[in-house]
């Protein structure tokens, strides 16, 4: 199994030179790493190619590494029923550069990159219908992004003298409270000392 | 001649709608009473899941996927227990697998029972459902007798799962399952050939394999337009290899097709119940791998070791390779998948959850266009949405 998709990797690899930046085997898992522009490419060849044939593109999804310059990554995970294999795509991108929208090759593409804009605020380019999708009408911000507040800004209560549901913000009775349970004694902590455990 | 201008008309179905399955707006622009565009409004149950499970340790998150598909929750612990096993590097014992398989199905039937017979009412037949949740209640007891909880277990751990079967309950699960198909039949001599409910759903909502297939269509919906695709047995997790059952494969893809399918499954996974009780393995339920699961109550004081595993697991958790996986398991509904990429430490960093209703609800508009608006209701139905799982 694990030799096969090593060589589809490295098929694909070599079909698309320019298009794909790596092809990483770890898992049984087959995983593209490709150019943000070249997505669209990578992916009608994946879908159409014989070898290949990933009909199904099960879901797109982004993940935010705010340290990083271009801070997203936009995962596509597609499913190959003939072949039974599954094959992952991921792109880097910021927040102001829109990605090429899949939905004119994916149809189920609309909307996972809808919950892609609306959780991270990440732009999908001739995407037919890019509103938001999860949030609340009128919602502010990109929920999922790491410097969101898990607690969010707004709460909401029905005002019985307005007769109508109100927006405020948040009031927390007791501060939020995020305990860091890492061990101190394990990982990259060094503590005077640490030199001499690893002399044998 | 006075000209007369035609104009179509929006309609505004749901949020509180009893044949929306949950909280579904539904904006339908109609001309006359022939659909011309559906566009849900999906979000109104949305609790933020995945940013929840991010701060929350690995075995915390356990619960949340109990409330996503509310219907059969342990389906959804079950994806999540496999991705982190997979990057743990850890497979459960061989009783934890057949124990899993079996809640796994009873999940299944408790989803089947509800879809078909809530499908049913919405077409006009209240029977069946009467018929029915008498043995959805008799299966959510089995699921209070393993884990304490009716309905939200959280009984699928990574590791295995939360405790062993208590005395008496696998011969309990097995009286019951050989008298199951009785009420099965009884189901299908009230709805299969039943003129008013196949007048309702033949040839309504169909969809072919090739746009199927570009919906993203998984688990009974594209096994109902003829692709014989079942991820147990393609690729298969757990227990499920040694298991021998049927996958139900149908013609054209409409919405009594659909029905058709989850009755079958019904039965083929009674005949998988059957295989787990009769072969269920001795041993241990959960890992003996201190590092991931506490140690027994009794240990606990007695051994200092066993003392210190237990409050390091209860309040730092255990630590997952750095790493990334999608793990995806033939939930009732479909595929449902997880997307975990881990740091390295005790939480996950991103947990994406593909649901396989959000899919399904996505391509309502391509099955109703052209329909009347009661064949909406039909579609909706027979897709099997749970908004859970599709807002998480």
């Amino acid at each position: 199994m694990d030799l096969a998709l090593k060589d589809l990797g490295e098929y694909v690899a070599a079909a698309l030179p320019n298009e794909v930046l790596g092809a990483t085997t770890i898992n049984d898992e087959l995983a593209f790493t490709v150019h943000r522009d070249a997505v669209l490419k990578v992916l009608k060849f994946l879908r159409d190619d014989a070898n290949c044939q990933f009909k199904q593109l099960m879901d797109v999804c982004g993940v935010d590494y705010p340290e990083r310059e271009k801070r997203f990554d936009v995962v596509y995970n597609l499913l190959s029923l003939v072949h039974n294999v599954r094959a992952r795509i991921k792109l880097e991108t910021d927040e102001v550069t829109p990605v090429p929208s899949a939905a004119g090759i994916f149809s189920s593409a609309g909307w996972w990159e809808r919950e892609a804009w609306d959780m991270y605020g990440i732009a999908f380019a001739d995407h037919p219908d890019l509103r938001r999708i999860l949030t609340d009408y009128g919602f502010e911000g990109h929920p999922l992004r790491k410097d969101f507040p898990l607690t969010g800004y707004v709460e909401v209560r029905y005002d019985d003298e307005q007769k109508r549901v109100v927006y405020e913000p948040v009031k927390l009775t007791q501060e939020f409270r995020t305990f860091d349970f890492l061990s101190p004694w394990e990982g990259a902590l060094r503590l005077p000392g640490d030199e001499k455990a690893t002399k044998s | 001649m006075v000209e007369t201008r035609i104009r179509n008309f929006n309609l505004n179905f749901g949020p509180q709608h009893p044949a929306a399955h949950g909280v579904l707006r539904l904006v339908l622009e109609m001309d006359g009473e022939v659909i011309e565009r559906a566009d849900p409004h999906i979000g109104l149950l949305h609790r933020g899941t995945e940013k929840l499970i991010e701060h929350k340790s690995y075995l915390q998150a356990v619960p949340y996927f109990d409330r996503l598909d509310y219907v059969a929750p342990q389906n959804q612990e079950h994806a999540f227990a496999l991705a982190v096993e997979k990057l743990l590097g850890i497979a459960p014992p061989p009783r934890g697998q057949y124990i899993r398989v079996l809640y796994a199905e009873i999940g299944r039937i408790l989803n089947h029972i509800l879809n078909v017979c809530s499908y049913a009412m919405d077409v006009g037949a209240m029977t069946p459902m009467l018929w029915a949740f008498e043995e959805r209640e008799r299966l959510m007891e089995f699921c209070e007798r393993a884990s304490g909880a009716r309905l939200h277990m959280a009984y699928f751990r990574p590791g295995g799962v939360a405790r062993d079967l208590p005395v008496g309950l696998v011969e309990d699960i097995h009286a019951w399952n050989e008298q199951f198909l009785k009420v099965v039949d009884d189901i299908e001599t009230l709805l299969t050939e039943n003129r008013i409910f196949k007048q309702r759903t033949v040839d309504i909502g169909r969809i072919g394999p090739e746009d199927a297939l570009d919906w993203g269509f998984s688990g009974p919906n594209l096994r109902a337009s003829g692709f014989a695709w079942d991820l147990r047995k393609s690729q298969p997790y757990d227990a499920y290899a040694e298991m021998d059952f049927d996958v139900p494969v149908g013609k054209n893809g409409d919405c009594y097709d659909r029905y058709l399918i989850r009755m079958h499954e019904m039965r083929e996974s009674v005949k998988i119940i059957r295989q787990c009780l009769e072969r269920m393995p001795s041993g241990r339920a959960m890992t003996d791998n201190r590092k991931i699961a506490p140690p027994p109550r009794g240990d606990m004081k007695g051994s200092m070791e066993d003392l210190i595993h237990h409050f390091k697991l209860y309040t730092e958790g255990y630590h997952v390779p750095a790493g990334e996986t999608y793990t995806a398991v033939e939930a009732p509904k479909g595929e449902f998948g997880v997307y975990l990429v881990s740091d390295g430490t005790n939480r996950p960093y991103r947990c994406k959850i593909r649901a396989p209703g959000f899919a399904h609800l996505q391509a309502l508009e391509f099955l109703s266009r052209g329909h009347m608006l009661a064949d909406v209701v039909a579609n909706i139905g027979s897709i099997d949405i749970v908004f859970g799982e599709i807002d998480r």
